[in-house]
């Protein structure tokens, strides 16, 4: 008996095993746009995840040195076309701080409210397409029946619905319809049961979590050294919202809580936290929507926006706390109409980097749910 | 928490003659200008000291300060030579809140910057981006490839001021 254990051992031992390198993308469903990752493998164990971008890049910067300021704004909202509003939000609040201008109060709740409802709608699809690629498409449908109603609003308000053009320096492009703030708490009002929907459809689904829960774990000292941010670093238990951390804007006005990830269902920082804190931040953002609609103040919104942008010579860095994340602007004046720099510092570019570190160890499968819970947007990856 | 002066002071006490100089004069941000080849040891100290504790890499961006001689032959041409790109640094505290902007400036015809990618990961990518649209060398980086623009573009670097554009890529016509 102990020599038949013996020979299976010798046999096993004699098997060959080899890595096997596997090609997931660019035209993949669950890589959420143009992503190639080289997945090194190990029977079904990953090694190593290389990810490889730049099939969407249009060079945003240089564009931008060609352009006037106002200009730039357009091409801002491509980046990150999930959340074209803050792309537009940071852009005007670097170039106000470089032009040292002050805006009205009513263009600030303007800018605040569109924000936070762009926050929504960004994280309803970032949780609706994650539902999907675990394999739960009801939750998707939903979520994109409730987006619509944001994007109705913004339709109302610019006449787009994705790119916006919207938020202006120095103001936005025109006021609110007049119906526009009923209209909204309506939304409020109609989209709060529905985050409890949602959770009873997904969040605490005995499947989901068994797929999602103790998977990718991100520990907080990684997180920071590999410089995440948003809701991935807030998963990860850390206390950190630009909002709260160094104020822009209003929003040391609103009364609102940090949701972080507490590992309720496996470990802090698995990707179900991930998934859970966007959640919670919807809730959040509704309660400043709510504050906002009820203090906004009359009054004009666009006598701020100069006539001619020709910051000073100088350089800013802002950076403002886009839905993915940290959305930060280096610009450098030269004195002249026209950027001299303009460095975007994307949330996705920098959460996705850290992809090999979550997938070490997995299965394939688990790739895909480390992924989604990431929410990179490839145009904000490649810009 | 520490001004941007103090710790100029800092690091000019330990670092003595590879601390170029403090700027003050640029409107908004102060930045401190660095030399370029010792920057992994400065950001090494500026990590692990305990009163400063710069934890995060918030930013990391190349420049092409488009400084050089501008000549202008007979045919109307212009050529540049001569010139220096800059890396920006901006780095924050996340547990003592305070923030520091580091520059490192370099010469166009030998762009050589030390890596600080084992410091913060974070700068693993932005320094990949750097090297792929300017040029910049980034001494001891772990993997120095292109990452934007496509791994056998040889015309290179577009965020160069004196870029052109080439008229073929790989047999396709580039301008349209």
């Amino acid at each position: 008996m102990a020599a038949d254990i013996e020979n299976k051992t010798t046999t096993n031992e004699k098997l060959k095993t080899e890595e096997m390198i596997l090609n997931m993308g660019p035209q993949h469903p669950s890589t959420h746009g143009v992503l190639r990752l080289e997945l090194q493998l190990e029977g079904e164990l990953i090694v190593n995840v290389k990810p490889h971008i730049g099939y969407l890049h249009r060079c945003f910067e240089k564009h931008a040195e060609a352009m006037t300021y106002p200009q730039v704004i357009p091409y801002t909202d491509r980046m990150d076309y999930l959340a074209s509003m803050y792309n537009e939000f940071g852009y005007a609040v670097a170039v106000e701080k470089l032009l040292d201008i002050k805006v009205p109060e009513r263009v600030e709740y303007i800018r605040v409210i569109m924000g936070e409802l762009q926050r929504i709608a960004s994280h309803l699809v970032a949780l609706g397409t994650y539902g999907a690629d675990i394999g739960a498409v009801t939750p998707f449908l939903f979520c994109f029946r409730d987006r619509e109603k944001i994007l109705s609003l913004f339709e109302m308000t610019c006449g787009a619905r994705l790119l916006y053009n919207y938020i202006w320096v120095g103001g936005v492009s025109h006021d609110l319809h007049h119906d526009f703030l009923r209209l909204t708490k309506d939304f409020v009002d109609y989209f709060r049961p529905k985050i409890k929907e949602l959770n009873d459809l997904l969040s605490f689904n005995k499947i989901f979590i068994e797929r999602t829960a103790n998977v990718g774990i991100l520990p907080l000292d990684t997180a920071i050294n590999y410089g995440i941010t948003g809701p991935m670093l807030r998963a990860s238990g850390m206390k950190w919202d630009l909002r709260k951390d160094d104020p822009y804007s209003i929003y040391d006005k609103f009364d609102f809580d940090i949701p972080v990830g507490d590992g309720r269902m496996g470990t802090v920082g698995d990707s179900w936290d991930r998934y859970f804190v966007r959640v919670l931040e919807m809730e959040q953002s509704l309660r400043i929507i709510e504050q906002a609609i009820a203090q906004i103040p009359e009054g004009d919104v666009t006598s701020a926006i100069p006539k001619r942008i020709k910051p000073v010579v100088g350089q800013v860095y802002s950076r403002v706390e886009g839905p993915r994340g940290e959305l930060g602007y280096f610009i450098i004046s030269n004195g002249t109409v026209n950027p001299f720099r303009v460095k975007v510092r994307a949330p996705s570019f920098v959460n996705l980097a850290v992809i090999n570190e979550l997938c070490k160890g997995h299965l394939v499968a688990d790739v895909i749910t480390v992924l989604g819970s990431i929410d990179i947007v490839l145009g904000d990856v490649d810009r | 928490m520490k001004t941007t002066e103090e710790i100029f002071n800092l690091l000019k006490e330990k670092f003595g003659d590879s601390i170029i100089e403090l700027k003050t004069d640029i409107p908004i941000e102060q930045f401190i200008v660095v030399n370029p080849l010792e920057i992994d040891k400065i950001c090494n100290f500026l990590i692990s000291d305990n009163d400063l504790a710069f934890d995060s890499l918030m930013n990391l961006s190349g420049v092409d300060d488009a400084n050089g001689e501008k000549k202008t032959d007979e045919s109307g041409n212009t050529q540049t030579t001569g010139g220096t790109l800059s890396v920006f640094y901006h780095l924050e505290s996340t547990s003592l809140r305070h923030k520091l902007v580091l520059k490192a400036s370099t010469s166009i015809e030998n762009p050589e910057v030390s890596s600080v990618a084992e410091i913060w990961r974070v700068a693993d990518w932005h320094e990949r981006e750097a090297y792929d649209l300017l040029g910049i060398k980034f001494l001891n980086h772990p993997d120095l490839r292109r990452i934007l623009m496509p791994y056998d573009w040889e015309a290179g670097h577009p965020l160069r001021k004196d870029y052109k554009n080439p008229e073929y890529y790989q047999g396709m016509k580039v301008p349209y």
